[in-house]
């Protein structure tokens, strides 16, 4: 006997829109200003009535067809309703049987496994409720309710049960994360909770005569991390086979519901959640207050040609054009679109691809990482660093050089673009980080090196090759900036004379 | 529509109803669902829904941020608040 | 000339010929209410003072030369599930007894911005669900024509209020009727526009694909100047549709040459009450005289209407009237056991009987495995109702038909019989599930002594037809 793990996401993706779905609010963070973005529609007020923000729809339809999924040329919208105190109006408006996409697929590469392709069922735009805070001591005081959040625009995509492992499912969600970077529709902030997810998980176990069965499916709700969605299917996994093996419960059996699950991340268990008693009952209706939208095969097809290019089509392009390995190109284009963007500016700038991407992946990242912040507040900009690189690449100054022009150039934080690329000269210029390879110059130090060194002289001509080492150090020593490689030629030429 | 029913929908509706009115929505229920069953009479396989009373689309607005209300105002038709959150029972938790 | 009773035309003259002053109509119309009231119980509220305050800033306005909106002076009542900044709006139930809406309704600021004096608040049926005004939670309105008879609902407190001559405008709101029933029993002039002709950005929901704001008024002309102040576009209902407005009051005393009317036999089955059916009959005669032709045409599914209606109403008005739960306004029950319970109290002691009916009917036909025989069905018979009418209209102008099957009935003589209250909407809420503007007119009085009004459909949007067939109907009558 053994089993395969079932998972299927759902994952809910807040947009970056400027405005709320229904009203025109803010959309913005703000826990530390309760109840300060709300007006008469997103609090629900009688008589207040939605009307629906374009943006966030068309950024939903760049989304669906980023996700290769079929978008309707006519899509509506539904009230779903539950009672819940950080829902004002007892429905949440979302979308039911007409979604605005539907059927599409994402393909992310599994480690040590390849690329996946997981079908996407779904994805729909619905509004986010408010939140509501627990009096987490016990103490049975009144829960509170922010309604900030409430009727932001959120992204619902659905995959089919196509994964099979904690692996994949973290795959999956890096690179839908990673996506919705390129496209810019979300920040993903998982801290803030602009993405979180569901997952429903279940086993099916094979039999050694053949059969298969299949336990039943458990959703677990609320996963607001990576690692946690990893983490419940891990636990899921075990905890469902234990039960099977216990009880003998299977999928279809009588009696038998898909049963909702909490995620504590302190403890890493899931734990049952008290069913509501008519959970299930939704009953959806279409908006009366909301008019269906309607595309021409045309129109999608201008908003298809003005996607940008994804993180898969990207890979491809630089491995490419700048020749480096699957593994280089990874790390770049999945650090995000700003990354990936300013990769491409400095190694344009500089004329190449590998000398651009060790600065990227090494350089720029370790100071990144100490800093704690994203490429878009790095203080050297993308052409400045691919200016200074430019003069490595010709050989007019040394690597050891650039990155004390780097580290004085981090110093003098944020300059301005023109600045900097006079700056780099200066700095060169003062310090004489400029390489010479003027034999003319270097003419006079090499024989008076060489008469003060006969001993090594006659050492190297006696075919002790490492002799000359110490030989061009004091080269180098004298004239600052000295290019190793002509010192080591005039030095060979001298010594054979 | 028997009395389970009402009372089932009672707890969907969220309606706390009493014993009359149980009894009194059981029978009047019953009667406006058996006159409402005339419109089986008609055949509608091949009828659109109809939703709307003026079919209209594409209504949009621009993605443009307005003031909201201030908090006092927001909070002014609460039965309970503390003056910053909107105050409920607590609802139950589990874990 | 005694202000009340006068035509809005004739107040709009002496006010701007400074004949009178808008104080001293307010003030009329004040003592008015303050003589009639007590009797009628159309007003939730009023504010003498307040309204007093409205007419002195339109007189200095006025003094001071400034330009005046089309309704300068005239006083209104406001229906009382339309919102008013700072004022309370009720809907005429407990649950909302004490909200003060944060902001006002669309026809609110139109209303402000033609300089209307805001009179008051007028009684309906709780969350405008009803045709009797008697489900309000706080005072039954009478018949002005005869206070042991029900003026009609929902809108029966502006209906009886311009009937009563309490003020020359109101404004009400017609689901399936509620505008034209209660015009038909107090005795006056009542509008449904088209569906998306007025925006409903304010208006508490009962039915939103249903409900529409219309005017009230002694005359047709009167209605026809309110419904010029409140329609149009308004971005902030998706459903209003932006078309341009015409200057209903201009066009209205051309009659229309060549009118075909169009008569339905289902209009005219059994249960009609033969007086009404009489006044109906001679009013097609007045056209006939006037170059009309009346011509048979078939609403064949006019039958199902009700139920069509009470099905997708429901459903609707179950999933509005969801949001009044005691957590972000209005009333909240003061003892409960948690959180659903809190719910359930909440919602248990503030709705009125009615409410909950409508609520427990839409919330079953919407729930799991009834949707589609409930609530389905009904919307797609709604279309059939729809393409009845666009068949219809091919070949007549305007419809004509009875408004209710009877005069107005007796106070309590219906309330513990909803299904036959429901029908006295049987004439009325075809119209609100085409989409359709009507418009009931005084046509006749009954042997009683009880108003009977007749009422005329057009199509989508073709409110100036239908205001200028009515206006040819009420010239002949005078
Ligand atoms: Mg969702
Ligand atoms: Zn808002």
């Amino acid at each position: 006997m053994h089993h395969t793990i079932v998972i299927g996401l759902e994952t809910h993706v807040q947009l970056l829109t400027k405005s709320k779905l229904f009203c025109g609010c803010v959309n913005r963070f703000n826990p530390e200003n309760p109840n300060t973005q709300t007006c008469p529609v997103c609090l629900g007020l009688p008589g207040s009535l939605p009307v629906m923000n374009r943006e966030a729809f068309l950024l939903s339809v760049k989304t669906g067809l980023a996700l290769n999924c079929d978008i309707s040329q006519f899509t509506k919208w539904d009230r779903k309703q539950y009672y819940y105190p950080d829902l004002p109006k007892a429905y949440q408006i979302s979308q039911y049987d007409l979604p605005f996409s539907h059927d599409g697929f994402l393909e992310a590469e599994v480690e040590g496994q390849g690329v996946k392709r997981v079908g996407i069922i779904r994805a729909h735009l619905e509004e986010d409720a408010g939140k509501n805070m627990h009096d987490e001591t016990g103490g049975g005081r009144d829960s509170h309710v922010d309604l900030n959040r409430c009727g932001t625009p959120l992204l619902e995509i659905v995959t089919e049960p196509d994964l099979r492992s904690a692996a994949e499912a973290k795959a999956y969600l890096d690179e839908l994360k990673l996506l919705l970077n390129y496209l810019g529709v979300s920040d993903c902030n998982m801290q803030e909770g602009s993405l979180r997810c569901d997952a429903n998980i279940n086993l099916h176990i094979h039999g050694d005569d053949g059969s298969k069965i299949a336990t039943p499916i458990v959703e677990v709700k609320n996963l607001n991390s990576f690692r946690g969605v990893e983490q419940a299917i891990d636990y899921e996994a075990n905890r469902q086979l234990e039960i099977y093996e216990e009880t003998g419960r299977k999928l279809g059996d009588p009696g038998v519901h898909k049963e909702t699950r909490g995620w504590d991340a302190n403890r890493s268990v899931t734990f049952g959640q008290r069913s509501k008693e008519e959970a299930s009952d939704y009953r959806y209706l279409p908006d009366p207050d909301l008019v269906p939208i309607t595309l021409t095969a045309d129109e999608i097809d201008e908003i298809r040609q003005a996607l940008c290019e994804f993180p898969a089509d990207r890979r491809r392009r630089f491995s490419e054009a700048f020749e480096l390995s699957a593994y280089d190109v990874s790390v770049i284009v999945n650090q995000g679109a700003e990354f990936a963007n300013y990769f491409e500016t400095v190694a344009a700038e500089c004329g190449d691809g590998k000398q651009a991407a060790n600065w990227c992946t090494q350089d720029v990242q370790r100071e990144l990482n100490e800093r704690s912040v994203a490429i878009g507040e790095f203080p050297i900009g993308a052409v400045a660093l691919g200016t200074l690189l430019a003069k490595v690449v010709a050989n007019e100054i040394t690597t050891k050089s650039a990155r004390e022009v780097f580290a004085e150039l981090l110093e003098s934080e944020a300059i301005e673009p023109t600045a900097a690329l006079a700056q780099i000269d200066q700095i060169i210029e003062e310090r004489g980080l400029a390489i010479v390879s003027d034999t003319g110059e270097l003419e006079g130090v090499v024989e008076t090196v060489l008469a003060g060194n006969q001993k090594i002289a006659d050492d190297f001509r006696s075919g002790k090759q490492g002799a000359i080492g110490p030989l061009i150090g004091q080269v180098m020593r004298e004239v600052k900036g000295a290019d190793a490689k002509v010192v080591r030629q005039m030095l060979i030429e001298k010594i054979g004379k | 529509m028997d009395r389970q029913q009402v009372e089932k929908t009672a707890l969907l509706a969220r309606l706390k109803l009493s014993e009359s009115e149980v009894v009194k929505f059981t029978d009047q229920l019953t009667g406006l669902l058996d006159y409402v069953a005339i419109l089986n009479e008609i055949d509608t396989d091949d009828v659109e829904p109809m939703a709307h009373a003026v079919e209209v689309s594409n209504v949009l607005r621009d993605d443009e941020p307005v003031a909201s209300l201030a908090r006092d105002d927001a909070l002014s038709n609460a039965p309970k608040t503390d003056g910053v959150y909107f105050l409920v029972p607590p609802i139950l938790t589990e874990g | 000339m005694s202000i009340v009773g006068s035509t809005t035309e004739e107040l709009l003259g002496q006010l701007a010929s400074g004949d009178v002053s808008c104080v001293e109509l307010t003030s009329a119309y004040l003592d008015q209410i303050a003589a009639r009231d007590p009797e009628v119980q159309a007003f939730l509220r009023y504010d003498r003072d307040d309204a007093l305050r409205q007419a002195e800033r339109i007189d200095a306005k006025r003094q001071s030369g400034q330009p005046l909106g089309k309704l300068a002076g005239l006083p209104v009542a406001v229906k009382d599930n339309m919102c008013t900044k700072g004022q309370p709006t009720t809907c005429a139930s407990r649950m909302l007894e004490d909200f003060v809406p944060p902001y006002d309704a669309h026809v609110v600021t139109r209303l402000k911005e033609a300089d209307a004096v805001l009179m008051g608040r007028a009684n309906l049926d709780e969350f405008a669900m009803g045709s009797s005004t008697e489900n309000s939670a706080f005072q039954v309105t009478r018949n002005p024509h005869n206070a042991e008879f029900a003026p009609g609902g929902s809108s029966g407190g502006s209906a009886a209020a311009v009937g009563a001559g309490m003020t020359p405008l109101a404004l009400g709101s017609d689901t399936g009727g509620s505008i034209r029933q209660p015009a038909s029993f107090c005795g006056v002039v009542g509008m449904k526009p088209t569906y998306g002709r007025v925006s409903r950005y304010g208006l508490v929901a009962f039915a939103s694909s249903l409900d529409q704001i219309g005017p009230l008024a002694g005359d047709v002309t009167g209605t026809a100047r309110l419904l010029e102040v409140i329609a149009g576009h308004d971005a902030r209902d998706s459903t209003c549709v932006d078309l341009p407005v015409p200057e209903y009051t201009q066009s209205l005393n051309e009659p229309l040459s060549g009118l075909t009317i169009g008569i339905a036999a289902e209009h005219f089955a059994e249960g009609l009450d033969p007086e009404v059916e009489s006044t109906v009959r001679s009013a097609l005669d007045v056209y006939t005289s006037l170059g009309a032709t009346v011509k048979e045409i078939s609403l064949p599914h006019s039958r199902y209407a009700v139920a069509t209606y009470y099905v997708v109403a429901p459903c609707e008005a179950s999933s509005n009237l969801a949001r009044y739960d005691g957590v972000h306004y209005g009333f909240r029950a003061e003892s409960f056991e948690n959180m659903i319970d809190m719910y359930a109290t909440t919602r248990g002691e503030g709705f009125g009987d009615e409410v909950k009916r409508r609520i427990m009917v839409g919330t079953y036909a919407l729930s799991a495995g009834y949707y589609d025989a409930y609530y389905l069905k009904a919307l797609k018979v709604r279309r059939l109702i729809r393409e009845d009418f666009d068949r219809a209209f091919a070949d007549v102008d305007v419809i004509a038909s009875p408004v209710t099957p009877t005069p107005a009935f007796k106070i309590g003589s219906l309330v513990d019989d909803p299904l036959a209250m429901y029908l006295q909407d049987l004439y009325t809420l075809s119209a609100n599930l085409a989409g359709i503007p009507g418009i009931s007119i005084p046509a006749g009085t009954s042997s009683g002594g009880l108003p009977i009004g007749l009422q005329l459909l057009a199509p989508a949007f073709e409110e100036e037809r239908l205001l200028r067939a009515a206006r040819m109907f009420e010239q002949e009558s005078e």
